[in-house]
């Protein structure tokens, strides 16, 4: 069977029949894969919640059944702090607990992208009971140097002194920005506070060039600058929107 | 390469195709010698865990594509043979990443970034070109694990001396107490890798003279 490689049909045939064949293991790979990146989205979305109040998972797998031992409600706020959606304990994490299955990166890109108005964003908050203790857990994202910075802040029950917090970030510069989400950045926030009445006389945490940090202030990190800056906007921006929550029902 | 020996596949293991694996480690290494892929060279290099990812994940899709173009290799039209590549390797990245995402997660969030990398490593579209399109399946699964351990070795060496000098740490676990020994963040940085690579070129073509070029 002599096949002319050089003619035009053939380079025509093959394309086409090499994007087929392609197109369609592509989209049976990522089909069948989708179940287990959803789940796994979610295991450690809860890690990440639970790092934020002192609960360690090694085990991402462990994460949902020590997430059901603390979560105890969730509540979706608007950009005024009023109530939107309530979820109790019994649902939580499930598919009809909205604050949990916000996606606020996609809402942020898509405010920062003006496709969304500021007063259109909700704000997922979330209740805990460590030990009898109520704490707060609060979602937040913003900018770094290379992409996007996240993380979980959990408040004591007077909602102003951060109990801990968990950041993460997709590519900040390893060993500079990156190390925001390590445990001597992080471990600077606990026992600070906020102290506010309301969103306008709102004084946050604030994140500072290392070593010019005074008290109630934080170290940024040095030689990430840019990181630490997206740090202390995206905890003042989210903030000032739960205190209007926190105001009114405190 | 006592290994080798004890297995039985003669042919495969012939002192010619055992060649495709022993070359690209020394004399022939992607990195030193071919000077391709260098760009992920320094980008991955920082802590040796994701050098050993990146790694592991230019082995799989080197050794894939490297099977899949060398089986096409008849069928190939020659005028598109540069897309048909691309595309192979395209899709084969995507497809370890998809893995990566749903078994291993949390290896995937610490390198998510760079396994797209691995489409513009150019050691690999470098194998497919010279080496997959001209030769049997066997021959040119050798080929990759050689080039692809070729390419290993030189990340982990770099990338140990880089975590080691830039934070005191390996595989993440501190092993210079940070007060004996402030780490230098110069070797966080990128042109630390590419001098540590010139570093390795020096040593490599000391040893072996045949590697130098007359100009």
């Amino acid at each position: 069977m002599a096949i002319n490689r050089e003619s035009n049909a053939y380079t025509f045939i093959f394309a086409i029949i090499m994007v087929a064949v392609v197109g369609a293991v592509l989209s049976i790979a990522a089909t069948s894969l989708k179940p287990f990146q959803d789940a796994n989205l979610k295991m450690n979305k809860q890690k990440d919640m639970l790092a934020s109040i002192g609960i360690e998972v090694d085990n991402m797998k462990d994460a949902p059944d020590e997430f059901q031992k603390f979560f105890t409600q969730s509540i979706l706020l608007d950009a005024k702090g009023n109530v939107v959606d309530e979820t109790a304990k019994e649902n939580l994490a499930g598919d009809k607990d909205k604050a949990f299955k916000l996606d606020i990166k996609k809402q942020y890109k898509a405010w920062k992208g003006a496709q969304m108005k500021k007063e259109d964003m909700l704000y997922p908050l979330f209740v805990v009971n460590k030990d009898g203790e109520k704490l707060y857990v609060i979602p937040m994202i913003g900018t770094g140097l290379w992409g996007p910075v996240w993380g979980f802040m959990s408040l004591k029950e007077d909602a102003k002194t951060i109990n801990g917090t968990s950041f993460g970030h997709q590519g900040e510069t390893p060993g500079l920005g990156a190390e925001i989400t390590t445990e001597p950045f992080e471990s600077q926030f606990k026992g600070k506070t906020f102290s506010y009445t309301g969103p306008e006389d709102f004084q946050t945490v604030k994140v500072v060039k290392a070593g010019k940090e005074q008290d109630n202030q934080v170290a940024g990190i040095a030689g990430g600058t840019i990181t630490s800056v997206g740090v202390d906007e995206m905890i003042d921006r989210t903030m000032k929107v739960y205190t209007q929550y926190f105001a009114n029902n405190k | 390469m006592s290994d080798v020996k004890t297995k039985k596949s003669e042919p495969l293991f012939s002192k010619k195709n055992r060649k495709l694996i022993t070359n690209p480690l020394d004399a022939d290494n992607p990195i030193t010698i071919q000077v391709l892929g260098i760009c992920s060279a320094l980008a991955i290099t920082v802590k040796l865990e994701n050098a050993i990812i990146m790694s592991l994940s230019v082995l799989a899709v080197l050794l894939f594509g490297n099977m899949i173009i060398s089986a096409l290799r008849n069928l190939i039209p020659p005028r598109i043979r540069i897309i048909v590549q691309l595309v192979v390797v395209a899709s084969l990245v995507i497809i370890v990443d998809q893995v990566l995402k749903a078994f291993v997660f949390e290896v995937s969030q610490q390198v998510g970034v760079y396994v797209g990398l691995i489409i513009t490593n150019c050691i690999i579209m470098g194998r497919f070109e010279a080496f997959a399109l001209g030769n049997k399946v066997g021959p040119s699964a050798l080929d990759a694990i050689g080039n692809s351990l070729g390419y290993a070795w030189i990340l982990l060496v770099v990338a140990f001396f880089r975590e080691l000098l830039g934070s005191g740490k390996l595989m993440g676990a501190q092993v210079i107490p940070a007060d004996v020994y402030e780490p230098n963040n110069m070797m966080i940085l990128p042109p630390m890798a590419l001098v540590l690579v010139g570093l390795i070129i020096w040593v490599q073509r000391s040893r072996n003279k045949e590697l130098i070029e007359d100009h």
